[in-house]
């Protein structure tokens, strides 16, 4: 069981930063901190059991190769899917959306066919895309979310046609945070036989996700994100459809038999692994998600909820700020992006930053959608559950001042 | 980190001034700058006649360190030569990357010597000096396309 004082898990939130006070971090879309369950578990195996999975006999690649195939199943577990071997590991999100774009987009969609994906998809899950369509002559169209920040069923069902053969879209925004109504976006592009792509790099890690309510073909997510090492990711992917793809990644570990002229590769998940695998990775995202499930996934979304509900209320009472996306925090996520007027998002950050509050500024990886909104970056908040109010009320106070900081009236 | 040495008085008032901020009839060069990890995107321009930079401007958007810093680069750079230019470049990225300057070095660098703290800033000296390597750039467009 964890204490409710989450701060009291992760050594970097103790350290003092500026002013003496430890930092108050919200820039949890970017990376989130490691508790001390998962630095004491990576502690442990490269101390105890450091050896390659899949390869050797001797006791401790047997104890890596057990622990390694358990977080396959916790993975699974966590996220609802039916089966481990629907769990590949990855680099990260980014790595497994390029690697499902290739291995199966290829196969997938030919010249004249339609990619959808939304207008606020993040570069990792807009750039394969763009590539596959390139090379393909398949068609890349972009659904518009709405004022909240989401998109539609209407929006959808007025883009998707029978041409339409994958549906790649984020759960959550990383600039704006709203929640995509998947489940019903999924059953249209199911429909017209699409395949149904999903980014839960910013939902897996704060709202309960299940693959099989949201009946997706893939997702993708990344460990650091949910308090896990980096380098470490997630696809999902249906069984049926992993069996026939082809692994986008050559190497070790992936085969059953090579010739001098040929290669049979094992089935999936494993065929997906080629190379010495991250098992340090694979290891503290067992321990990431046991955090996570010790919490509770409800208990982390009503925290988050909450704390959004302070910061909305707190950050609209800031003279001269423009927020984006939804104002309702029951529709999205702990993410809200703004920009004060008149002053560039780097100076707010860099101005929070002398207050010790950590916040990301920029166009987050996100061009087009940057230029949908009409502005060139924004500022942007992320919670994850070891916030508190104080965090948010740190914020509020140093947004308060940024104005005057760079001599325009309050 | 001190607030009151990055954005000083200096640094505020180019901000604020926007004097020159604008498009050049006469300008015979103009080039992009681009910051792509923070979004800020200038157009720098030149009007070099006889070998010398009669008048410069600009336009675009960017945070107050790098629309500051391109607009204290204008009015140094005015009346100068494209080899006096490059110098006080070459000054100015010397004194972002805390190599030692002399007091006559730094009264050229004139109102750029106000961003002398950016250097303690690693995730900002890139705002600073991007002007700087977009005047580069448009002097090398120059002196291309007259030679």
């Amino acid at each position: 069981m964890v204490s409710t004082d989450y701060k009291k898990d992760f050594p970097l939130l103790l350290q003092p930063d500026a002013g003496g006070l430890p930092l108050a971090y919200l820039d949890n879309a970017a990376t989130t901190q490691k508790p001390r369950q998962v630095i004491d578990a990576v502690r442990n195996y490269y101390e105890t059991f450091n050896a390659n999975p899949h390869r050797g006999a001797y006791s401790i690649s047997v104890r890596v190769t057990e622990a390694f195939e358990e977080v396959r199943a916790k993975a699974a577990r966590f996220i609802g899917a039916a089966d481990p071997e629907e769990v590949v590991f990855t680099f990260g999100a980014t790595d497994a959306i390029n690697q499902a774009a290739q291995s199966y987009g290829e196969q997938a969609v030919g010249a004249g066919d339609e990619i959808l994906i939304s207008v606020a998809e993040h570069h990792s899950n807009l750039l394969p895309w763009q590539r596959l369509a390139k090379r393909t002559g398949a068609v890349l169209r972009y659904l518009i979310p709405d004022q909240s920040g989401r998109v539609t069923t209407e929006e959808l069902a007025a883009k998707l046609t029978s041409k339409t053969k994958i549906l790649a879209i984020a759960h959550v925004s990383n600039v704006l945070g709203g929640v995509n109504p998947i489940g019903e976006l999924a059953a249209m592009a199911h429909e017209k036989g699409a395949a149904v792509l999903l980014d839960a790099a910013q939902s897996v890690p704060h709202i309960p996700v299940n693959v099989r309510d949201l009946d997706v073909d893939f997702m993708a997510f990344s460990g650091h994100k949910m308090l896990a090492p980096a380098g470490i990711g997630v696809l999902y992917g249906k069984k049926e459809l992993l069996q026939r793809m082809e692994p986008a990644r050559l190497g070790g570990g992936i085969v059953e038999e090579v010739t001098q002229q040929d290669a049979r590769f094992l089935d999936a998940p494993l065929r997906f692994e080629a190379g010495t695998q991250n098992a340090e990775g694979v290891i503290g995202l067992g321990a990431a998600i046991d955090y996570l499930e010790a919490v509770g996934m409800e208990a982390i979304q009503d925290i988050e909820r909450r704390l959004m509900d302070d910061a909305l209320q707190e950050l609209c009472a800031i003279p001269r700020i423009r927020l984006y996306g939804a104002g309702d925090a029951e529709e999205r996520t702990g993410i809200l992006s703004f920009n004060i007027e008149d002053v560039h998002p780097h100076d707010t950050a860099t101005i929070l930053a002398s207050h010790g509050v950590a916040v990301r500024a920029g166009h987050h990886c996100a061009q087009p959608l940057m230029a949908h909104l009409g502005v060139n970056a924004t500022c942007r908040m992320s919670l994850c559950f070891y916030n508190t109010e104080e965090d948010i009320r740190r914020l509020a106070q140093a947004l308060s001042t940024v104005r005057e900081v760079l001599g325009f009236e309050p | 980190m001190n607030l009151n040495e990055l954005y000083s008085q200096v640094i505020k008032d180019h901000n604020l001034s926007h004097h020159n901020k604008h498009p050049l009839e006469g300008a015979n060069v103009a080039v992009p700058g681009r910051n792509p990890s923070c979004g800020d995107e200038i157009e720098l321009f030149l009007q070099i006649e006889d070998g010398v930079v009669e008048d410069a401007s600009y336009t675009g958007i960017g945070c107050a360190i790098s629309q500051a810093s391109v607009s204290i680069m204008i009015d140094l750079v005015r009346g100068k030569t494209p080899a006096e230019a490059k110098e006080l470049f070459r000054l100015f990225l010397a004194m972002i990357r805390k190599e030692p300057l002399t007091s006559e070095e730094m009264t050229r660098l004139n109102d750029a010597a106000a961003l002398k703290g950016v250097s303690n800033m690693p995730a900002r000296v890139k705002c600073a000096t991007m002007p700087w390597h977009t005047l580069e750039a448009a002097l090398d467009a120059a002196s291309g396309s007259t030679t």
